[in-house]
């Protein structure tokens, strides 16, 4: 079985809380984590309701393989409807907090209403209440860990919280755990502090029971254990080098995305890169890199923890950031570093440490920040708008002084807050925000690899390298070489991925066991897990299945075929250097064809028989 | 002949020690496949997973017929990813 079976609802108006079964039909149907929340969210809430309202619920969950002694088996998700987008938002996190959880017994909470005043919910296994959180509103992340911490003397308490971003309606703000771990994207800390929901403390001492065959399942954990050792990828690139790895490779290939995606290689890409965080500081002989981390289970430990050079402009008279936090992950530092011209290390983690402590999306942020020196340097933002300092690209002052503004809402933080799409909106320059259904791109340029554009375009919650990560076939050749700079069938390898992306979310794990495992892997970790029958087949259904629902979930939101497409930069102004000099995304030639292998008209709109096929009722 | 060798990650080793940024200027012989340059750097081919030359990815099928130019860029990386 795996799943605990219950579910846990909060309703913050009222204050009551309450248990549930879980739905059992659902969740064969859904798996667990993104596929059944998005399934609960899409049957009680109106798609069409204003994300920021009571009327949004948000869903914490866990997958079946959630907290069992799988490898990667820490993730959890946060499924909403999102601010930034006004689409279906699933935030997938790492850390310890999700295991917590379901060590707790539950597979999911429910939060629904608003309350009227600050709180935060404390569960410890069966007890759950919602407890007051005066005292830590207006406060950052690490401020509120600490205050939880101290106040119930519990070293393991697992905590998710908000901070100031997420209570002055930043459109970009996450919701972080165990420090600096995230649900980062689509502004879901934003719908969690409209419902003045602090944060979630949770201690889980029950273990994890119910594996439906618990000798096949320690085989099949152990087998899938092996490939990811033997695999270089994860059992040595990915723990050396982090996901930072890719920013030579990127921009060796001509599609690192700079200067707002003006330009499709940086130069200062090296200073920014994986391999520089290895190299020793002139100022202490030490490198930005201090070690890797794992999340719960993790048998891959990619995450970094840095420190920044003490003698950086950033941190000067700030002891506090002097110490080990979270280092950059690739998508942090190219939309912090090549998207701004930034090519300052000790900048850019310094900022990174900021997302983590006030809870704000790095890629969304960097990207805003892209799209507002691009406004500077064309004359529409004039320097007393950009708090009286230099607005150009390359600038990390701006950078830095930027990210503390939005921390805490002051002056030009306030505009930078909007996310790029609104900014450029209230500016008079729609066209220079680079975002699909209003979400910043991360950093893969879709005029060098195809592919990517088409998922970012058809992606459910905006633009997104994590819905459909053609990244690994197009660019590392994995699980094989496809040509990155042709459209060629790109929409078949798009929807493949897709799918197979939506049944390894819902099951608990990191998508990057995925480097070294297909769901031909993964399959007899979920059957020994949960029983009932789970092959690779039925997980890439279930995973198409998902897909067909967070659509039309956006459809009744109001999305269309409209909005499954590039901005016009990315289609029109052809990429200036490397092998994809001259090219433009050809995402508009792909479009029909993925429409048609997903099953949808040509509006978009899944048919009547793929919904019969699929079971979606 | 001159060209331009890039080594990362793991494969940083095998630069020579003027390198600087994973990069180095080097001399190798005329009329070199991709695959005989790897073998006269002293990297293993299997190793060397990723070949980008001149920020177009060789297949592998294809580094014993590619031939290297003057001025060209050869990039090496081990098996990576991230995301
Ligand atoms: S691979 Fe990285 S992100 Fe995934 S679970 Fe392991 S440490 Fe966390």
């Amino acid at each position: 079985m795996s799943w605990a079976g219950k579910l846990l609802r909060v309703n913050l108006t009222t204050a009551e809380i309450t248990t549930e079964s879980l739905n059992e039909e659902w969740k064969n149907d859904y798996l667990g984590s993104r596929g059944l929340a998005s399934k609960y969210l899409s049957e009680e809430i109106d798609p069409a309701c204003d994300p920021l309202s009571a009327e949004n619920k948000m869903i914490m969950a866990t997958g079946p393989l959630t907290g069992t002694s799988a490898a990667t088996a820490g993730r959890y998700v946060v499924v909403t409807k999102g601010p930034l987008t006004n689409c279906i938002a699933c935030s997938n996190s790492g850390g310890f907090i999700g295991a917590e959880m379901k060590n707790a017994g539950w597979d999911m909470v429910i939060f629904e209403g608003k309350s009227p005043k600050p709180v935060y919910l404390y569960v410890e296994n069966d007890k759950a209440e919602l407890l007051d959180a005066d005292e830590i509103w207006g406060t950052s992340v690490w401020n509120t860990d600490e205050w939880l911490h101290n106040k119930h003397q519990d070293p393991l308490l697992r905590i998710a919280a908000v901070g100031r971003p997420a209570e002055n309606g930043c459109f970009y703000a996450g919701i972080v755990n165990d420090l600096h771990r995230a649900a980062g994207r689509s502004g879901v800390g934003s719908v969690m502090a409209s419902k003045n929901l602090k944060a979630v403390a949770i201690r889980g001492t029950k273990g994890v029971g119910n594996i439906s065959d618990p000798e096949g399942f320690m085989k099949a954990v152990n087998e899938g254990k092996a490939v990811l050792a033997e695999n270089p990828v994860t059992g040595q690139g990915l723990p050396a080098y982090g996901t930072q790895v890719l920013m030579n490779v990127i921009n060796e290939i001509g599609a690192l995305p700079a200067h707002n995606m003006k330009d499709v290689q940086f130069d200062g890409a090296h200073a920014i890169s994986g391999e520089a965080m290895h190299e020793p500081r002139k100022s202490d002989g030490k490198p930005n890199l201090t070690t890797n981390a794992a999340c719960f289970g993790c048998t891959i430990a990619c995450g970094r923890i840095s420190t920044i050079d003490q003698g950086h402009f950033s941190v000067e008279n700030k002891s506090q950031y002097w110490g080990n936090s979270g280092g950059l992950e690739y998508e942090a530092a190219w939309a912090l570093g090549a998207d701004n011209g930034v090519d300052d290390l000790d900048a850019l983690t310094y900022v990174n440490f900021i997302c983590n402590e006030e809870g704000f999306d790095p890629i969304t942020f960097g990207a805003t920040v892209a799209a507002a020196m691009e406004m500077y340097e064309d004359g529409v933002l004039t320097k007393e708008q950009t708090g009286g300092i230099e607005f150009n690209f390359g600038s990390a002052l701006a950078l830095t002084k930027a990210a503390d503004w939005v921390a805490a809402n002051e002056g030009f933080g306030v505009d930078l807050a909007l996310g790029s799409k609104r900014l450029c909106e209230k500016y008079g320059r729609p066209e220079l925000s680079m975002t699909v259904k209003g979400q910043e791109f991360p950093a893969y340029d879709p005029r060098g690899i195809q592919g990517i554009g088409l998922n970012y375009a058809t992606s459910n919650r905006g633009a997104c390298h994590v819905r459909g990560y053609t990244v690994a076939s197009e660019v590392l050749g994995i699980p094989e070489k496809t040509d990155p700079l042709t459209a060629e069938g790109k929409p078949g390898l798009v929807k493949a991925f897709q799918d197979a992306t939506g049944a390894v979310d819902s099951s608990g794990i990191c998508l990057f066991t995925t480097f070294a495992w297909s769901l031909d892997n993964i399959a007899p970790q979920v059957e020994a897990a949960c029983g009932g029958g789970w092959t690779a087949e039925r997980l890439a259904e279930v995973g198409e299945r998902i897909w067909n629902l967070e659509r039309e979930f956006n459809l009744k939101a109001g999305i269309t075929s409209a909005d499954d497409t590039l901005p016009a930069r990315l289609r029109t102004e052809a990429a200036k250097t490397g092998p994809a000099k001259g090219l433009v995304s050809k995402v508009e030639e792909m479009m029909p064809e993925y429409y048609e292998l997903r099953g949808w008209s040509t509006d978009g709109v899944p048919t009547e028989e793929t919904r019969k096929k699929l079971g979606l009722s | 002949m001159n060209i331009t060798l890039k080594c990362f990650a793991s494969l940083k080793r095998h630069l020579p020690n003027h390198a600087k940024a994973n990069q180095a200027p080097v001399e190798i012989n005329e009329n070199m496949s991709v695959h005989q340059a790897i073998d006269y750097f002293k990297i293993d081919r299997e190793e060397a997973y990723l070949v980008i030359l001149n920020g177009v990815f060789v297949c592998p099928p294809d580094r014993d017929s590619t031939m290297l130019k003057e001025n060209d860029t050869l990039a090496l990386w081990p098996e990576v990813a991230g995301g």
